[in-house]
């Protein structure tokens, strides 16, 4: 066990090529995830918030259960969407990264656009009847609101960070877990961890808790400030 | 002059009525105040001539008319401060208006220099104090240039200084060719800016007079009870 984290140590400590390599490529696909998890997300959860319309309770309560979908099952619909037999399989993006990134978008998607709803419908219940007086319609409200409340909509994205990157059946199914193509942190260290591998499964599981621990340390950082800054 | 008329207006339930057949004539210029005890329905007046509640019974008439044909504003008791700049807080109120950009910040800069806040345009809305705010959100109704602006104790929890900020830019806008129609609890404030009383009580207009008549000779003995400062539990509990 103690030459096992002196490896593992090692590892970090040179840099080892192959474990930056899977840090990156891991980076590279979560963040994108995030980003356009974000981006159809956000508006989604504003849109939910001010907006009143039949059957709006059930969106929200599909919103909800979404938060908590299984990535395996996530990783079977975007397997089947992009096989060769699929809608999608002309593409030929199975078992590469914008796969991966397809799959952790779905995921962080609800997630982002469930807490967003809830923060932006608090703020709304408080602004809607000025908005309202002055005229604003329901998106440009939605606009603002997001604005207004973009320092705790962070923590919703900050949420769909640590969602996308501890994932781990989502991209094994669809990514494949190619060795330096779509292998990322989880799945390398499901693979090695069944190899016996410990030490590169040790130095990733430290790299991963460390950008999760550095992720929530900015968002810390930059709620105090915002709080300071903006009130 | 502003058209706007009150026909057997009523919110609430027949059991409970918070406003019961409400006449009221507000035509005219100038400002008039709401006067009257807590629970007497006077944000509820405001909330329904805002188009944010709908009336239970009786009409609105806004010169032949039941929606006003001319710009309407609000000011709320707690208004909302968005965590933008002082500037962007009033520039969004003109977004339903079709202006350039550049435009918009110009108007809003210049009600920011009428209300004493444009030296703080950059900074952070939620670092004014509450009566900086309340500058604010007067600026942000004004610039909207209102025909008719209603206010909703603009100056509740205010000390001297900031009311005395408040009633000058109430004054001014006032000054500018807007109706303004108010509710407040400072009587004081009240014979300072009144052109007529509107004194609500129990849910209906008990006098609506020329502030000096009412202050000088209150008709109703509610309206005396309440000039006298007597506490008005029977009217707030009775209904």
């Amino acid at each position: 066990m103690g030459s096992t984290l002196v490896d593992a140590f090692s590892l970090l400590g040179t840099l080892d090529s192959r474990l930056l390599g899977i840090v990156g490529l891991s980076l590279r696909v979560s963040l994108a995830a995030v980003l356009f998890g974000t981006l159809l997300g956000l508006p989604l959860g504003a849109w939910i918030a001010v907006s009143r319309f039949p059957g709006r309770g059930a969106v929200i309560v599909a919103i909800n259960a979404l938060m908590g979908l299984p990535s395996v099952v996530v990783g079977v619909i975007v397997y089947l969407l992009l096989s060769r037999s699929g809608p999608f399989g002309s593409l030929g993006l199975l078992f590469s990264p914008p796969a991966m990134i397809v799959a952790q978008a779905l995921l962080v998607t609800p997630l982002v656009a469930a807490v967003s709803r809830q923060i932006v419908e608090d703020a709304w219940r408080e602004y809607a009847p000025e908005m309202r007086l002055i005229g604003l319609s329901r998106w440009a409200s939605a606009r603002l609101l997001l604005l207004d409340c973009r320092f705790s909509l962070l923590v919703a994205t900050l949420a769909g960070v640590g969602r996308a990157m501890s994932e781990v059946g989502a991209v094994m199914i669809v990514g494949g877990n190619i060795d330096g193509f779509t292998r990322v942190m989880t799945t390398a260290i499901a693979l090695e961890t069944s190899k016996g591998d410990l030490a590169l499964s040790i130095a990733l599981g430290i790299v991963l808790m460390g950008l999760i621990l550095a992720l929530n340390a900015t968002a810390h950082v930059l709620r105090s400030w915002a709080a300071r800054r903006y009130g | 002059m502003f058209p706007l008329a009150l026909r057997g207006l009523a919110f609430g339930t027949p059991g409970k009525p918070v406003l019961a057949n409400l006449d009221l004539d507000l035509s005219g210029e100038g400002i008039s105040v709401v006067l009257g005890p807590n629970g007497a329905g006077k944000t509820v007046l405001l909330r329904i001539l805002a188009g944010l509640l709908p009336p239970s019974g009786g009409s609105l008439d806004w010169g032949g008319v039941t929606q006003p044909k001319e710009r309407v504003a609000m000011v709320f008791q707690q208004p909302m401060v968005l965590r933008l700049s002082v500037l962007a807080n009033v520039a969004f109120a003109l977004e339903p208006r079709a202006l350039a950009s550049p435009e918009k910040r110009q108007r809003a800069l210049a009600v920011l220099e009428r209300v004493g806040l444009a030296d703080r345009a950059g900074e952070s809305a939620r670092l004014l104090s509450g009566g900086e705010r309340q500058r604010l959100a007067l600026a942000r109704a004004w610039v909207t240039q209102p025909r008719f602006l209603m206010l909703d104790e603009p100056t509740a929890s205010l000390d001297p200084g900031a009311t005395e900020a408040v009633e000058r830019i109430i004054r001014e806008i006032r000054t500018d060719g807007t109706k303004i129609l108010m509710t407040t609890h400072n009587l004081g404030q009240a014979t300072r800016l009144a052109d007529d009383i509107v004194f609500l009580a129990e849910g209906r207009v008990q006098e609506h007079e020329a502030a000096n008549t009412f202050f000088a000779r209150p008709r109703s003995a509610a309206a005396r009870a309440y000039l006298e400062g007597e506490l008005p539990w029977r009217i707030a509990f009775d209904r």
